[in-house]
């Protein structure tokens, strides 16, 4: 079972958290203002990457709050876990919330 | 009796003497035994059969590595559990131990058969052989070979034994309490971190308990390993663990441990869990697991009486049990020299020892000579003999130049071996860390880590007493240093002459491949060198597909004394260096653990909680029938007398269109969205307007996904102009709130507005039927219910029967109706008032089934039923519901999407059979054309149908492609029976003008 560092509450066992997938994926708004290729590839693509990811989690049995976290998919291992809206810690991917 | 018992010796207690059974016989043992050694002290060597060949196994080891002695011990029918290991059971009064996989008896098990025929049966015969006919294989030769092929049997009643669980927090986890274990928890402790120590023995010490010369500190073991368990006892911040195994290493240092509480004892008090699983959380861990020996693989290997020298060693120093009076020892490494010193001096007469190494070493060899032990040099084995019990062993000599020559026949009851001992790296295995290849000792050992771990003593290669102190001292300070806690501790100092415990792993030397006799490999699943010979003539190379192939190292001991053999064998056979063939991955769990301790509490009625309304007690002494939605329990019917639920439902149904239902709506999500931006939000959410909702009204809300196909829907009331009393599916509640926060915490965090869960705080009670409103009416005060005032789709607030009531005029039913919120505490008592009241005017409470018939005769969808994740509002006759000037909502790109407006889209419609006759099947599909043969062109399919007790016929409801512009013509619903006809209709069956809604 992983041990979460939610932002707000400290470490907690996983079992107090929900998944949330791929983090950064920003809506596009208006929705007008994109293609309906860029819309499909908001709601369908997503990375699955080999190695270090940023990740939605909520701590629904907790605080309830969502975050991000950034995890290597290979070890398991959490770089950092951070609130919505600040930019990815290590400087990676897309800044976008 | 008691001939194999020494005079004295042993930790065993000799004032406690303790009688047990093992297959029906009555054997005395004394406490302190474990089911081996008291079966050893009675002279009982036969245990078990083979899993595939049914050979008669003895014990080949002393410990939880053991492949061969596996036992079912039943207390009674229900508390049976099989496959335990004979060297891990203790004895009790009155124990009852079995054999397996045996039939008549251990002795003449007619299974052995097998073992004439196993040139039928090579590796992976299951793949080759039983082919043909091709039924036959399920039918009949998979269920005899696994008939023939087992292990013990399942009982067969509930476990009656309650299990615990128990998460635990601690600075350093020491798994393992042998000599390197206990070092590393004292000094651990010593520094002041918070300790666990774990072992899965009875009584901890681990090998130091077979070392009672060995002298520590200046004392003997015994009493510095009394002293310094005490100490590690009185310590506040240490926790002991004996009978605990460590059977899992999961991700973030935690840890799954499982605590044997009961098994132990003759009379468990009733109220003492069986066992405990531990999920433990460590900041650090010291591997201390040790180290195991390896057996030697010869032809017949595996008769009773074949055992390893460590093995027969620790009955001796431990149990103060002879496993033979006569004993060949055949030596790989030096340590079968000391059980064979030791075992000379407990009263073995040992003919001698085979050195099977090229080069023996000179302090072996001298230990020897000193002790008057004859030694055998350039030995291998090139058989044993003797059915229940080995006879004698033939050696065989090999030349200089390899060749083979025959030795001796010498006669012995015990053939003990060591092929050296392998370090127990399963936990840092299955911690994702590395191994480490050693040539010069030929073993793996711990490599880089991937979580806080360290191994310590033999579990990291380390050789002799001495050293596992010293390593296991420094691996608990560091471990401790890990966590911040500085501290000192001095190794403990050992004087004894130990003797290496180095081998070599692989086979014996043989003469050809002429001999038919079987040297074994894995114990456990019956592979010998023969079957990995085959694999890799049958081309497999990777040591992984000659695991599946052969079966080697997947038995439940997984390969702990059989995984480095085999990888010698391939090695050596494909002319490799080991690290080239691979290691398999070791699973967990590290010794098999049963499904009670990991179900915990999690059964019976804990399984999955129960969700129950306010008045579903009242529903039950009514003798509803129930049914499960979600965790709730709702009531499906209420039957009188000999109904069945056709009738019940039929009745129910009749009585709301005629005159007044009572339902039970408790379960419906609630949510409150409260709060400035209320509005706003719910605007981007549902697809509907609610800008134009005046305080006081409902509306029929449709929430999609960004996707744009229906995700949930329920009735919605604007209570006031910041707040919003949304309805919800029962099974979407809680969905549905996770959805709304997703979107207001990370779409829209400048909106004001809080979201609250109120689905338990209410009790809902659906009053439905034209004469809803005088049934109410005498109860209800402070709202005016007229039609003028509290039109369909509104909502008020009063009081009913004294209590606070949010009162909603909605119907699901398609009649006149008003759902009574109350407060939770409060349902059951309005509920039976408006029962009471509705007494004079026919009132009849109904269920879920009824409650579905109504609402498909007006042809209101269920999502979830009625739609599957890809039907939009349009497709389901909704798009009236949104709200066309919006600039945005959940879903409105989507639908916009041309695939979204595309012809030939699936459609809500009616379907009734041409006939009026036929109640279709749900999930039945549609085909425009009479007479099709498969592949047929399915158009559509049923989504609901029932019988209809107010049409007087069978209506359905279904997704039919370009369904609205099919209406009037006939389709047909393929069934095993033939083709149905059936007639498109409105999927409205009943008042399409809503005249009884707005009554």
């Amino acid at each position: 079972m992983l041990l979460i560092h939610c932002p707000y509450c400290g470490p907690r066992p996983e079992l107090e958290f929900s998944y949330g997938g791929e983090a950064h994926i920003a809506r596009p708004s208006p929705p007008e203002s994109v293609s309906a290729d860029d819309w499909v590839a908001f709601l369908y693509l997503r990375a699955n990457r080999r190695g270090l990811q940023a990740e939605r989690w909520r701590h629904v049995r907790g605080c309830a709050r969502f975050f991000n976290a950034l995890r290597d998919t290979t070890t398991d291992q959490f770089l950092a876990t951070y609130r919505c809206g600040e930019p990815r810690p290590d400087g990676g991917g897309s800044a976008s919330p | 009796m008691m001939a194999w018992r020494a005079a004295h010796g042993g930790r065993v207690d000799r004032s406690r003497p303790i009688e047990f059974s093992f297959d029906g016989r009555s054997y005395r043992g004394l406490a302190g035994d474990t089911l081996a050694s008291a079966l050893l002290a009675n002279g009982v060597h036969l245990l078990g059969r083979s899993f595939k060949y049914h050979r008669p196994r003895g014990l080949l080891s002393a410990g939880s590595e053991e492949p061969n002695a596996l036992v079912t011990v039943a207390r009674d029918a229900a508390r049976s559990a099989p496959n335990l290991r004979a060297t891990q059971v203790e004895i009790y009064d009155g124990l009852r131990a079995h054999s397996q996989n045996r039939w008549p008896s251990l002795a003449w098990d007619l299974g052995s058969v097998s073992n004439w025929l196993a040139p039928l049966f090579p590796a992976g015969f299951y793949y080759k052989t039983f082919m043909w006919p091709r039924f036959a294989w399920h039918r009949w030769y998979e269920p005899r070979i696994r008939a023939a092929a087992g292990l013990g049997r399942a009982p067969v009643g509930a476990d009656p034994d309650g299990y615990a669980q128990r998460f635990a927090h601690c600075d350093v986890l020491v798994i393992g309490a042998g000599a390197a274990g206990l070092a590393a928890a004292a000094a651990a402790a010593r520094s002041g971190a918070r300790v666990i120590l774990c072992d899965e023995q009875a009584e901890m010490g681990g090998g130091l308990l077979d070392e009672p010369a060995a002298k520590i500190d200046g004392v003997n073991s015994a009493a510095w390993l009394k002293a310094t368990i005490g100490q590690l006892g009185l310590q506040a911040n240490v926790t002991l663990l004996p009978r605990t195994t460590a059977f899992g290493y999961f991700p973030h240092n935690m840890l799954g441990l499982c605590e044997r509480l009961s098994d132990h004892l003759d009379a468990p008090p009733p109220d003492l869990p069986r066992e405990r699983l531990w999920q433990v959380r460590a900041r650090e861990v010291v591997l201390a697991s040790g180290a195991i020996e390896r057996p030697l693989v010869f032809p017949g290997n595996d008769r009773p009486g074949v055992m390893l020298a460590s093995a027969a060693r620790s009955y001796l120093n431990r149990y103060g049990v002879r496993v033979g009076s006569r004993a060949v020892v055949l030596a790989g490494s030096d340590a079968a020299y000391a059980a064979a010193l030791d075992l000379q001096v407990g009263g073995v007469a040992v003919s001698a020892i085979a050195d099977v190494r090229p080069e023996p070493s000179a302090p072996a060899l001298a230990a020897a000579r000193t002790a008057g032990i004859r030694v055998i040099q350039g030995a291998t084995v090139l058989a044993t003999a003797g059915r229940l019990r080995i006879r004698n062993v033939t050696l065989g000599t090999v030349r200089p130049g390899g060749t083979i020559g025959r030795g001796e026949i010498l006669a012995c009851d015990a053939l003990l071996m060591s092929g050296g001992f392998t370090p127990s790296i399963h936990l840092h295995s299955q911690s994702r860390g590395k191994l480490l290849w050693r040539e010069a000792e030929r073993f793996f050992v711990p490599g880089a880590t991937a979580e806080r771990e360290r191994s310590a003593g033999a579990a990291r290669g380390l050789d002799g007493l001495g050293a596992a102190l010293e390593d296991g001292t420094q691996a608990g300070l560091a471990a401790a240093a890990a966590c911040g806690f500085r501290g000192s501790a001095t190794p403990p100092l050992v004087a004894t002459n130990e003797l290496s415990s180095r081998g070599a792993p692989g086979a014996l030397p043989q003469p050809g491949h002429a001999a038919p006799a079987k040297a074994f490999v894995d114990w456990q699943n019956d592979v010998t060198s023969r079957d990995l010979e085959l694999a890799m003539r049958e081309g497999f190379s990777s040591i992984e597909h000659i695991k599946r192939y052969t079966t080697t190292g997947m038995a439940t001991d997984q390969g702990k004394t059989s995984g480095l053999n085999a990888l010698g064998i391939v090695a050596h056979g494909s002319a490799r260096a080991v690290p080239e063939v691979g290691l398999t991955t070791f699973r967990m769990p590290y010794t098999p653990v049963s499904f009670g301790v990991l179900a915990g509490y999690d059964r019976g009625q804990q399984f999955d909680p129960v969700r129950r309304t306010p008045m579903h007690d009242w529903a039950s002494a009514r003798g509803a029938v129930f049914e499960d939605v979600g965790m709730w329990k709702r009531a499906r019917y209420f039957p009188q007398g000999a109904e069945d639920m056709h009738a019940a439902v039929a009745r129910e149904c009749r009585s709301v269109r005629g005159a007044c239902g009572l339902f039970d709506a408790s379960t419906l999500g609630k949510i409150e969205v409260v709060g400035p931006g209320a509005t706003e939000f719910m605007n981007r959410m549902y697809v509907n307007n609610w800008t134009s909702l005046a305080p006081g009204r409902a509306r029929y809300g449709v929430l999609l996904r960004d996707d744009g196909f229906i995700y949930d829907d329920g009735v919605v009331a604007r209570l006031a102009d910041d707040r919003y009393h949304v309805t919800t599916t029962t099974g979407g509640a809680a969905r549905v709130l996770q959805l709304m926060e997703d979107y207001r915490q990370s779409e829209w965090p400048e909106l004001k507005v809080w979201l609250t869960s109120t689905t338990e705080q209410w009790a809902v009670i659906a009053v439905q039927g034209p004469r809803a409103r005088d049934v109410i009416a005498p109860l209800v005060a402070g709202v005016d219910l007229s039609a003028g005032a509290l039109a369909h789709m509104s909502v008020a607030r009063g009081t009913i029967c004294g209590a606070p009531l949010l009162l909603f005029r909605v119907s699901f039913s398609g009649e006149l109706g008003f759902e009574i919120n109350v407060p939770a505490d409060n349902g059951t008592a309005v509920w039976e008032a408006v029962y009471a009241a509705g007494q004079s005017h026919g009132i009849t409470p109904y269920g879920t089934e009824a409650m579905h018939v109504l609402r498909a005769e007006k042809g209101f969808i269920i999502v979830g039923q009625d739609t599957d994740g890809t039907v939009t509002p349009d497709d389901v006759g909704l798009a009236w519901a949104i709200g066309k000037a919006k600039p945005d909502f959940l879903g409105k790109r989507s639908l916009a999407r041309p695939a979204m407006r595309a012809p030939g889209r699936k459609q809500l419609v009616g379907l009734l059979s041409v006939d009026r006759s036929r109640l279709l099947e749900e999930g039945a599909q549609v085909v425009a054309n009479a007479g099709q043969t498969p592949p047929m062109q399915i158009i559509g399919h049923v989504t609901s149908a029932y019988a209809s007790p107010t049409l007087g016929h069978p209506i359905a409801l279904a997704m039919v492609a370009d369904g609205r512009a099919r209406v009037g013509q006939t389709l047909f619903v393929p069934m095993p029976g033939g083709d149905i006809a059936v007639e498109v209709t409105s999927p409205v069956f009943y008042d399409r003008e809503g005249a009884h809604l707005n009554g």
